[in-house]
């Protein structure tokens, strides 16, 4: 068969159901396109030998008829997820050959699900990023190009690798975590789907943290419904995250009916921002279009905080960042630094986390552990924590008012080229969040889902924010901006 | 609020990051072009709003107490850069 790995999630569901693809060649044919990705520097492991024993023991789930939807279908995984025994780093030289001896909750539930683990996916270090150009491993890069220009383009941060991995046909899908936009961007930037769920919907057990307070682990497809197919696969309680959610988990793919008749659909004021290139303008214009056609109705909405939304999130983030890096001491896992006889702890510590640490991680530490400091935790912290009860009122005030779920673009611009922002300073690329970080302040879902491409033929994303817990009807919706745009464009394979 | 260089030295002595005496004023410019950024929560108007301390509304679950992964100090070693005895060493910190 051709182009196995080019299949969606639910179409090699079919197959590998009816005896058409056999589960070890579907397999197969993802090492193979993986091995052959090296320009793509998408993975920063391969698991060959975990992913061929789970095929063979998928293939007789599927023979034997007890084969759950996810039941043989290759899967990559962002490396800040832990896999037992497998090389874990989180794209940080700190943890250099850091082997788990245990498994992330979420992995474990894919792999009980049936799904094959590929391999590990490259990422901004510890996921503070908006292009992978901070990952310990170098760049990904992602499979598209600009017409005419072969210039190295970034797949966005910090799931660059999982992107890369899903627009380039390596896998059928990837998992991604989002912090601040780290699904949604990268997913936009490469013509996926990303999807962010409800703060709580996924155990952030077993996965390197960030900022624990708005992190969460999502899926990264080629469509839709495979995003609610995979979703539904890693959702779900886990007493080992004590802020995982005991919520009954969706069937979120059966809420697929694309019917969006009646839904109001909130349009925000506040994120037509200044210097917004009028192609973003425009796809967000004819998302809404397509949803008013469909049935829908716009609303024109307020969210009146939304502009403190990045200066609070990197307040924030920064600070839980600063507490939760705080382990990496050289004592107890990962590199160590060396130093000479007669220094001290002290020392050891901040030499390992010197050399440890990338430019871009040591700087959030270090902001983190400034606004935490004493006589400044009130003016920064305590405010910003102030600021984000605000912005979280601000999406709870319009979905009292009956707006079902919101929509805005996914990110400010199209891919930008690998190096093109190292002259930046780092605010500037903090602004790629600006669309994506307001719904992880206010803990909410949100999916990003390709929806045309601009002038160059880069893809540009549109965004669906969910109300909490609502993920079923946020994708329903994202369904019918997928049938409506009918996204198709794939990029050349050059690699 | 601009960080001077003091400043700079004291929170990267906090993070526990060590930085070369020469790359504290580059450091000491790049974290206040940051806070610069962040001073715009000034203008926000938080009288009476209480900080948002938990993204959801639930009560966090009581665990029962009792050992539930005990007993795995090869595991808990196993990464460790330089594990011995059965212990982690570090340099001396007692004289």
């Amino acid at each position: 068969m051709a182009d196995l790995p080019g299949l969606t999630i639910a179409a090699a569901r079919e197959g590998l159901r009816s005896g058409a693809i056999d589960a070890v060649e579907l397999t197969e044919a993802c090492l193979s396109a993986a091995e052959a990705s090296a320009p793509l520097n998408a993975f920063t492991a391969l698991t060959a030998d975990l992913a061929r024993g789970q095929a063979r023991a998928a293939a007789a789930r599927l023979g034997a008829g007890d084969a759950p939807d996810l039941c043989g279908i290759p899967l990559g995984i962002k490396d800040l997820f832990c896999v037992e025994g497998v090389r874990s780093q989180a794209g940080s030289t700190i943890l250099s050959d850091f082997a788990p001896p245990y498994e992330s909750s979420v992995t474990r539930r894919l792999w009980d699900a049936g799904a094959v683990c590929i391999g590990k996916l490259n990422m901004d270090e510890f996921a503070m990023g908006s292009s992978n150009e901070t990952s310990c491993y170098g760049p990904a890069v992602s499979p598209w190009r600009r017409a005419g220009d072969n210039r190295g383009l970034t797949p966005g941060g910090s799931s660059g690798g999982s992107a890369a991995a899903v627009a380039g046909d390596l896998v059928l899908g990837a998992t991604g975590t989002d912090t601040g936009g780290s699904i949604r961007q990268p997913a936009a930037f490469t013509g996926i789907v990303g999807v962010k769920p409800t703060y709580g919907r996924c155990s952030r057990w077993g996965i390197v943290a960030f900022a624990s307070s708005l992190d969460q682990a999502g899926p990264m497809t080629k469509s839709v419904r495979d995003a609610a197919i995979m979703l539904r696969a890693m959702a779900g309680h886990d007493p080992k995250d004590s802020t995982s959610a005991d919520l009954p988990v969706p069937d979120f793919e059966a809420a697929l009916s694309g019917d969006v008749r009646g839904k109001r659909i909130g349009i925000p004021t506040e994120y037509r921002v200044e210097g917004m290139p009028p192609e973003i303008e425009a796809l967000w214009h004819r998302g809404a279009e397509m949803l008013r056609d469909a049935g829908a109705e716009t609303v024109d909405i307020s969210l009146p905080h939304t502009k403190y939304a990045l200066p609070a999130y990197y307040v924030i983030a920064p600070a839980e960042a600063s507490s939760n890096l705080a382990r990496y001491d050289g004592v107890r896992y990962g590199r160590r630094a060396k130093i000479a006889a007669g220094d001290g702890i002290t020392r050891l510590y901040e030499r390992t986390r010197a050399e440890g640490f990338g430019a871009e991680v040591k700087r959030r530490v270090m902001i983190g552990t400034y606004v935490l400091s004493a006589g400044y935790y009130d003016a920064y912290y305590l405010r910003a924590q102030k600021v984000r009860t605000l912005i979280k009122r601000d999406f709870e005030t319009v979905f009292a008012q009956g707006i079902d779920a919101i929509l805005t673009p996914a990110t400010p611009s199209a891919a930008f080229a690998i190096g093109e922002m190292a002259d930046a300073d780092p605010v500037q690329m903090y602004l790629n969040d600006v669309f994506t970080v307001t719904v992880n302040l206010a803990g909410l879902p949100g999916a990003s889902v390709p929806a045309g491409v601009d002038a160059r033929g880069l893809p540009l994303g549109l965004q669906v924010i969910g109300r909490p817990w609502e993920e079923a009807e946020m994708l329903n919706i994202a369904f019918a901006i997928e049938g409506a745009a009918g996204f198709a464009a794939k990029p050349e394979k050059w690699w | 609020m601009a960080i001077d260089k003091d400043t700079a030295r004291r929170v990267a002595h906090l993070a526990r990051i060590e930085v070369a005496e020469t790359d504290l004023d580059p450091l000491a410019a790049e974290l206040s072009a940051i806070l610069g950024f962040m001073e715009q929560l000034a203008e926000v108007d938080v009288a009476g709003v209480e900080p948002m301390t938990s993204v959801t509304p639930m009560k966090l679950k009581w665990r029962v107490d009792e050992v539930t992964a005990g007993g795995q100090r090869e595991a808990v070693l196993a990464n460790a850069p330089d594990a011995r005895s059965g212990f982690f060493t570090v340099p001396k910190v007692v004289e």
